[in-house]
């Protein structure tokens, strides 16, 4: 492959691989085209210092040698204001460190939108280097009755263009093809790219017209649909009807995926257990690595379902009516539409909620929403909140048999994350993510058919990068806190969980949350929930000698004798405010690629659930006295 | 439809030049200006708002806000807000698809 003729031998990469970067407006194809190309064959990456993610496959061209293809972030212009545009600028001028000045430039454009997507074309060709431009969506194009002359457009642009259909695969040997000749760069083209978007938007005009292109009509089928869904009154029941199928389909669904692989995993972990010499090794590995990595890995069946059905919603293109049915509601809280799928999988789990929000496009918003999910009232506070409700709060109806005295309890709490939601939303969308330079500016694609190639690519990229990046994040947590409650030794044996290192930083911090009522076992709790919040049910449990699986009862008995009723209560809000789930700080480091979101968001949480224990433990003292 | 007859807009409708804000379902205007930021004029205009282009209003979201509206071929989601800083002249009458 090295003696591959390069025409920038000195910018060549050190394992001699030609790289060519890909580059195409949103809704342009490109991802599925990319997929297409390289299948399997790609790794996710960040950018170092931005959020901005790339992904770098491989694919074989005409003359069986690889190529490295380096899908760019969708853009629509190279304006250096955006991040994502700004990240394309310094790739395609070879400025991005650990990247090499690609060799040349794939620019996939959709065919049924010329005028629109050449813009971007003019300003990529003018870069100098060899481009290959794709018009994509051929099929659509035919079907639609629209039309362009390919050589014309070619002659005008003084680069190759192909018309292609990464559906289909129709045209695609032009890719492989470009791929294994060392193109010359496009002649200089008169391009008024350094002029206004307005005057480069009439030159793509004039050459679309020099191209005899012909715009397809809109298909017929998104304006029925579109009267559908977006319809006054069956827009907004068919939104609701969504709504609770993708809640159902993560907590009916989910929820016994995760408890059949948690099953499966203890099984397993039983016999590699019973493979290995009794010892402290044994415990590392069974406690620490294994539980460790089992946390990570009973939140897939959830990430995958959820980033099923949101990629089912994106790609059919009902995701974009779905935020402008909900813009209205979120636009109170000073969020837009995209955000509320989002937070309403946060009901599930925070995990993959953060992970969804990669829908939204405004940088800030997307922030804010990842900021706020974990308020939602997540799937692993239920336990704490039955134990704890069960222990505290006498079963009485309270409206006939609609509603009990501990269902309302529950609901309360539903209630206190959500508004503590909105609160903090209101608060960063009114200070430091204030966006008034990212307004609700939605395109709406036409409806398709998701494909299921794409969708299965997403999902395996999707689960790798929450195994690779936040799994590696948790198991070393959770080797810590192994350690924690294995150390000191006494005689060459682990400590009784009450003379541990646990314990220790239990009493160290029960001055602490004396205040709000609670002792050292609790104060251990709070440290091993970190692990997953409903830990803490099995911690007071050793602490208190009980099997809590095998008997609640008498953990709730045990919990009577521990807390007072105010300070039951300052548990409740603890536990529905504060950041409890490293799982969670592990994937936000991973979305916002920093840690500065993460510290700032359990700081946060943590103060905000500190004041309103402490709050909650005082107004109920004084209201039972 | 009720959120026109209960807010009125009708009176408010002018006769040539306005705001895109004020197109109602169905008319078309031509855009003449984007009194915006200039990252969001540039964002409007890479999706089709180019000053000289025609836009149509397609339909309305459910409760008048955002709307949806057709530069192109392309469909594009505004809150109203927004689109009060777009100004337009009006074409001809009340005219669907093209």
């Amino acid at each position: 492959m090295t003696c591959h003729p390069v025409a920038r031998p000195e910018e060549e990469n050190a394992s001699g691989v030609r790289t060519v970067a890909v580059i195409g407006p949103p809704n342009s194809g490109k991802t599925t085209l990319y997929n297409r190309l390289t299948g399997l064959r790609q790794k996710v990456g960040n950018f170092p210092g931005v959020t901005v993610e790339h992904h770098i496959g491989y694919v074989r061209n005409a003359s069986g040698e690889e190529v490295a293809l380096v899908d760019l972030p969708g853009i629509y212009s190279l304006n250096p204001k955006s991040e994502d545009e700004r990240v394309a600028v310094e790739v395609l001028y070879g400025k991005m460190p650990g990247m090499p000045r690609p060799d040349a430039v794939i620019v996939v454009l959709n065919s049924n939108n010329l005028n629109t997507h050449l813009v971007l074309a003019g300003r990529v060709i003018a870069l100098g280097l060899p481009t290959l431009v794709l018009l994509n969506m051929a099929d659509e194009l035919k079907r639609q009755k629209g039309a362009v002359d390919v050589l014309a457009l070619a002659r005008q642009l003084g680069t190759p263009v192909a018309l292609v259909s990464a559906i289909t695969g129709e045209g695609l040997e032009a890719v492989r093809n470009f791929l294994s000749v060392t193109s010359p760069a496009p002649e200089p083209l008169e391009l008024p790219v350094v002029g206004s978007t307005r005057s480069v938007r009439e030159w793509a005009v004039r050459v679309g017209e020099t191209a005899n292109y012909r715009r397809p009509a809109t298909p017929v089928w998104t304006r029925r649909l579109d009267n559908i869904f977006l319809h006054r009154i069956w827009g907004p029941l068919i939104f609701l009807a969504v709504v609770v199928a993708v809640f159902q389909m993560i907590f009916a669904a989910g929820k016994p995926l995760q408890d059949i692989l948690q099953g499966w995993l203890d099984t397993t972990g039983a016999w590699v257990g019973a493979a290995l010499p009794d010892g402290m090794f044994r415990s590392l590995i069974i406690n620490g690595v294994w539980k460790g990595v089992g946390s990570v890995v009973v939140f897939l069946p959830q990430i995958l379902l959820l980033f099923l059905v949101i990629g089912i919603l994106e790609d059919s293109g009902y995701l974009a009516r779905a935020a402008v049915i909900a813009d209205r509601t979120m636009s109170r809280v000073g969020l837009n539409g995209k955000s509320f799928i989002p937070l309403l999988s946060a009901y599930a789990c925070a995990v993959p909620a953060i992970m969804a929000t990669r829908t939204i496009e405004s940088k800030r918003d997307r922030i804010a929403t990842i900021l706020i999910a974990p308020f939602m009232t997540c799937s692993a506070r239920l336990p704490v909140y039955t134990m704890v409700i069960a222990a505290f709060i006498p079963g009485r109806a309270l409206l006939g048999p609609f509603l009990s005295t501990r269902a309302a309890a529950m609901l309360g709490l539903y209630v206190l994350g959500f508004l503590m939601a909105v609160f903090t939303a209101r608060i960063l969308k009114s200070t430091i993510l204030r966006s008034k330079d990212a307004p609700f500016i939605l395109e709406m694609p036409p409806y398709r058919w998701p494909m299921p190639a794409s969708l299965g690519l997403r999902l395996v990229d999707r689960g790798k990068a929450f195994l690779y990046r936040a799994g590696t994040v948790i198991m070393l947590v959770s080797i810590l806190l192994w350690a924690a409650t294995n150390f000191p030794m006494h005689n060459g044996q682990p400590p009784a969980i009450q003379d541990s290192v646990v314990a220790s930083v239990g009493h160290a911090i029960e001055p602490v949350i004396r205040p709000l009522g609670f002792d050292w076992k609790i104060g251990v709790g709070l440290v091993t929930s970190l692990a997953a919040r409903e830990v803490i049910i099995a911690t007071l449990g050793t602490l208190n000698g009980i099997d809590a699986a095998v008997n609640s009862f008498d953990l709730q008995t045990a919990l009577r004798h521990q807390l007072t009723l105010p300070a039951a209560v300052a548990l409740l809000v603890f536990f529905a405010f504060a950041m409890q789930c490293m799982s969670t700080l592990a994937v936000v480091r991973r979305e916002t690629n920093s840690w500065t979101w993460p510290a700032a968001q359990f700081a946060y949480m943590t103060v905000v659930a500190y004041i309103s224990a402490y709050a909650a433990y005082h107004i109920t003292a004084y209201f039972i006295s | 439809m009720i959120f026109n007859f209960i807010f009125g807009r009708k009176h408010r409708r002018p006769q040539s030049n306005g705001v895109l804000a004020d197109l109602q379902v169905g008319e078309r205007g031509i855009v003449r200006e984007l009194r915006l930021d200039h990252s969001i004029a540039e964002h409007l205009m890479n999706l089709g708002f180019v000053p000289g282009l025609e836009v149509s209003v397609e339909r309305s979201g459910p409760g008048g806000d955002p709307r949806v509206y057709r530069v192109e071929g392309t469909e594009v989601a505004l809150r109203r807000e927004l689109s009060r800083y777009i100004e337009v002249s009006l074409v001809g009458a009340a005219a669907f698809g093209d």
